[in-house]
């Protein structure tokens, strides 16, 4: 049995196409997940996300348990509605799950988790606080609904809709947040482009999916939310990254902060850890699609795509790739596809941002 | 479901068009377009390529995946569709005007073989169940 967010009805009166996602009943497309994407580049789009779960860490170790929770430094979230994008991890160094932490006040943060590790993540919050912050309180909040509103028009199409929340939400910048009655309005996505991830009680979803629909905004299934965090760069959980994996191997380095004497979960195995292994961007010079699992010959050595997708804003194929360290931008690389050996080319990514092309 | 009377159905989602001159052409369902979603690249076999019935023979690409399509029946390649490789999505747009391959059959009474639009009709529905 499936388990449904509080859009599913929305999502069969538009016609969506319904997939299993981690156990959730979720949209893949509502038609065109090309179509879909231009949306979000262009204009503006909006995915239900309601399936991912927001846990709230409340009580005076808050921040102490943080620290030592995750690979990222909580100490640079100081205003209130400021968020963080980290790495959770386990003693050995793998990556558990990645992960947003939003802080409002030292006795309130809220952890915004992957569907698909939201049980095991609980289950690993939970034992770590029983072992470093006993009494601390951990809140899966299921009774909320996420709805990412996304894409150039995204703002100004929102307060369309929702005219009360422009106050507060429009002088947010990226990585900030607001709590705007019963809801918290951030300035997040995973898209690259401008717009917003609401959370709000399930109760109210379908009414506010429905006033974004009224005001233009287009629905958008998780197809074209994967295709658009692949230009954006962004990696995906399960895909790019797993357990076995540090954040050094997946191009996540950046958020783990080794300043100081924090001794966070995983530390030490990161210190003592080889990084032979990094993420690059891949642009395939021939015809054809770079699609997940593919090996990859560089002079260095063999690698593998770790996502690829033909790319709609830019017309042709890319993927994020783990290959030997040493790769550099302007290699040129072969991919196996099929029975064929085809040419790419090692690029920067980001691929695109803010709806225009990087590469 | 879009499904012409006129054709005929492989149960890997292919269908066949008898030409006046006995050249079958193939190209793949309105189900199978719809299962796959927007289509990004198309690979397809060259003129002269000798074919066996359920061979390998051409690939489609959507944004989601990569699948294969197959050889309705044994015979020679006499043209492709080049068209469609640079325009993929029109086999989004109509299955059936999108054609991919035409072949001459080694023994045009294969064709008989394959299934009619009842036939595929009943396949869809009994998986889509």
């Amino acid at each position: 049995m499936l388990m449904h967010t509080p859009l599913n009805t929305r999502h069969r009166e538009a016609g969506a196409k319904l997939v299993d996602f981690s156990g959730w009943e979720m949209p893949i497309h509502y038609g065109s997940q090309i179509e879909e994407h231009h949306a979000v580049r262009h204009d503006a789009g909006m995915f239900d996300v309601s399936h991912m779960l927001p846990v709230d860490i409340r009580g005076d170790a808050a921040r102490a348990f943080l620290r030592k929770l995750v690979a990222n430094n909580v100490d640079k979230l100081q205003t209130t509605g400021r968020a963080l994008y980290t790495c959770m991890l386990h003693e050995g160094g793998g990556i558990i799950d990645d992960l947003i932490v939003y802080f409002f006040n030292e006795s309130w943060f809220r952890l915004v988790v992957n569907a698909g590790c939201a049980d095991k993540d609980l289950a690993w919050i939970e034992s770590q606080r029983d072992r470093h912050a006993a009494g601390l309180e951990i809140q899966p909040r299921r009774d909320l609904a996420m709805i990412a509103a996304q894409g150039p028009n995204a703002a100004s199409r929102l307060w369309a809709a929702m005219p009360g929340l422009q106050e507060l939400a429009a002088p947010l910048k990226p990585f900030n947040a607001a709590v705007v009655g019963d809801m918290l309005v951030a300035r997040t996505g995973y898209t690259g482009e401008d717009g917003f991830e609401i959370m709000l009680p399930a109760k109210a979803a379908p009414f506010f999916w429905q006033a974004l629909l009224e005001a233009g905004v287009r629905p958008c299934g998780l197809g074209a939310r994967d295709t658009l965090r692949l230009e954006a760069g962004m990696n995906l959980y399960g895909q790019d990254m797993d357990e076995s994996d540090t954040p050094f191997d997946c191009g996540l380095g950046w958020t783990v902060d080794l300043s100081g004497d924090r001794d966070f979960i995983g530390r030490d195995s990161l210190l003592r850890l080889p990084r032979g292994q990094t993420l690059v961007g891949l642009k395939l010079l021939d015809r054809g699609v770079l699609r997940a699992h593919q090996p990859v010959h560089t002079e260095q050595g063999e690698g593998q795509i770790t996502s690829g997708t033909f790319s709609p804003t830019l017309g042709f194929s890319i993927a994020l790739a783990r290959v030997p360290a040493g790769a550099r931008p302007g290699d040129t690389v072969e991919v196996d596809i099929r029975d064929r050996r085809l040419k790419a080319l090692v690029v920067k990514y980001p691929f695109v941002r803010n709806g225009k092309a990087l590469i | 479901m879009s499904i012409p009377a006129d054709l005929k159905y492989t149960a890997s989602h292919e269908w066949c068009r008898l030409e006046a001159d006995g050249a079958i052409t193939v190209g793949i369902t309105h189900h199978a377009q719809d299962l796959l979603g927007d289509m990004v690249f198309v690979e397809l076999p060259v003129v002269g390529r000798k074919l066996a019935a359920n061979e390998e023979c051409a690939v489609v690409e959507s944004v989601k995946a990569a699948s294969d399509v197959y050889a309705p029946l044994a015979g020679e390649v006499v043209a492709f569709n080049a068209d469609l490789e640079a325009s993929p999505e029109r086999i989004n747009q109509d299955a059936y005007a999108a054609w991919m391959f035409r072949l001459n059959p080694d023994n045009p009474a294969d064709l008989d073989g394959l299934m009619d639009a009842d036939a595929y009709r009943a396949q869809v529905e009994s998986e889509a169940h």
